[in-house]
């Protein structure tokens, strides 16, 4: 037991956490009755992937990926007076470049991804519940089986008609 | 139908739980994922576009933030389309629920109780805190946007704590003073503006004859280097994505709370 927690369990929490997370959301829009419990579960299972890409891109003993300008702090030390002038700097760093370690800075591309997956996860979120709402207008609930009955009812009643 | 889900939902789940045996261990610097494919053997075949992010970043843009460098320039047209996908969203509220004058419905609180006045002990507080709270969020918003490309932020997060401002003055008063500041006529002109301006950017590069978004042909309407014409492209581009998200956000908020009417709040 322990030897499988150590082995399969602590160098990949994050995963499970991801699918267990996943799993739950996944449950809650297949399972669920109401459809703003099934909304909650579609938020859950975004978050499961939010936190997979998340811990994909992560790095032991890395920082945030912002590199500082190493290069004009050196500058700035030598010739005091650097507020204007970004164009000299420019052309000087490209004649001293400074090397940069990938590995102590985290992979950015997973959170440039996510950062726009979660706004736009924002705005799903609202459409979904804008044609929530107009179904809670039109039929005076929001439980599924109710509303397919409704509806069922309506069309029998349209066709004898 | 819960059975089902409930096989539906284990099978899944320990389909992924075995794949997760085949992951990088977690925070591994050289999985296939940060550093690019490998073999067996462990020789590289390719190299992560991401290494290349963050080595050339600096050098090519000026950026320090390379996550906002890689969101507004490398990914140019990802984010672009992105910001259009918020406007459509905007505007898919916009169909499905907004109503015109007409028929009124029974309010939803007693019609004394909507206005702030001086005599409701129950809402001074919360109004007093919201008066001191809504400028320093709005100040706080502008920073996150201006800031963008030095430390964590830019216009996604930006605009979202804007319309987060809007919206906390809907709450703790109500929708119509929200709406004296932020009227729907200039909420969806914003929005629109937003998008205009990113697509100005791209179009803009198109007149010196380079490609679509590349914002090093700025660098004569800068008056700078290619490099920090980069750097001020992409802040003007956050600022148009940050008057998109800011006015989507509170339209969607604005559209849901008082059901397409805009009159009367929660």
């Amino acid at each position: 037991m322990r030897e499988f927690l150590e082995q399969s369990i602590q160098p990949y929490f994050n995963y499970w956490v991801y699918v267990i997370l996943m799993m739950i959301g996944l449950w809650a829009t297949i399972a669920k009755n109401n459809l703003i419990k099934k909304l909650i579960g579609m938020s859950i299972f975004q978050t499961a992937i939010i936190l997979f890409y998340v811990s994909v891109g992560v790095k032991k003993d890395s920082k945030i990926p912002i590199i500082p300008h190493q290069v004009e702090e050196h500058h700035a030390a030598e010739d005091g007076n650097h507020a204007g002038g970004h164009g000299e700097h420019g052309a000087k760093r490209v004649t001293e470049k400074h090397v940069i370690e990938p590995d102590k800075f985290a992979n950015p591309l997973p959170h440039v991804l996510m950062l726009t997956a979660i706004v736009v996860g924002v705005s799903t979120l609202g459409v979904a519940l804008a044609v929530v709402q107009m179904l809670f207008k039109e039929f005076g609930t929001l439980e599924e089986d109710e509303i397919l009955a409704q509806i069922k009812t309506a069309d029998s009643a349209s066709l004898d008609v | 139908m819960k059975w089902i889900a409930l096989i539906a939902v284990t099978l899944t789940g320990s389909l992924l739980l075995v794949g997760v045996g085949d992951f990088p261990e977690w925070g591994d610097a050289h999985s296939a994922a940060n550093e690019g494919p490998k073999l067996e053997s462990g020789e590289q075949i390719a190299t992560a576009v991401s290494q290349s992010f963050l080595t050339d970043t600096d050098e090519l843009t000026q950026v320090p933030n390379v996550v906002t460098a890689v969101l507004a320039d490398y990914r140019g047209y990802d984010t672009m389309f992105e910001t259009v996908v918020i406007f459509a969203a905007g505007l898919a509220i916009f169909a499905i629920l907004r109503v015109f004058g007409g028929d009124e419905v029974k309010p939803m609180r007693a019609p004394e109780d909507d206005t702030f006045c001086e005599g409701d002990h129950s809402r001074i507080i919360i109004g007093t805190t919201c008066k001191l709270l809504i400028p320093i969020i709005q100040l706080f918003a502008l920073y996150v946007i201006a800031h963008g490309h030095h430390s964590p932020g830019g216009g996604f997060q930006g605009g979202v704590i804007m319309g987060a401002s809007f919206i906390l003055l809907a709450i703790a008063r109500d929708l119509k003073s929200a709406l004296d500041w932020f009227s729907e006529k200039t909420f969806m002109r914003l929005a629109s503006v937003g998008i205009l301006i990113y697509a100005g950017f791209g179009v803009l590069c198109q007149f010196f004859e380079r490609n679509f978004l590349d914002y090093g042909a700025l660098k004569t309407v800068m008056f700078s280097s290619e490099q920090m014409a980069r750097s001020y492209a992409m802040l003007g581009v956050e600022i148009g994505v940050a008057f998109t998200v800011t006015a989507i956000m509170f339209a969607i908020y604005a559209n849901l709370s008082s059901r397409g009417e805009l009159k009367q709040g929660l």
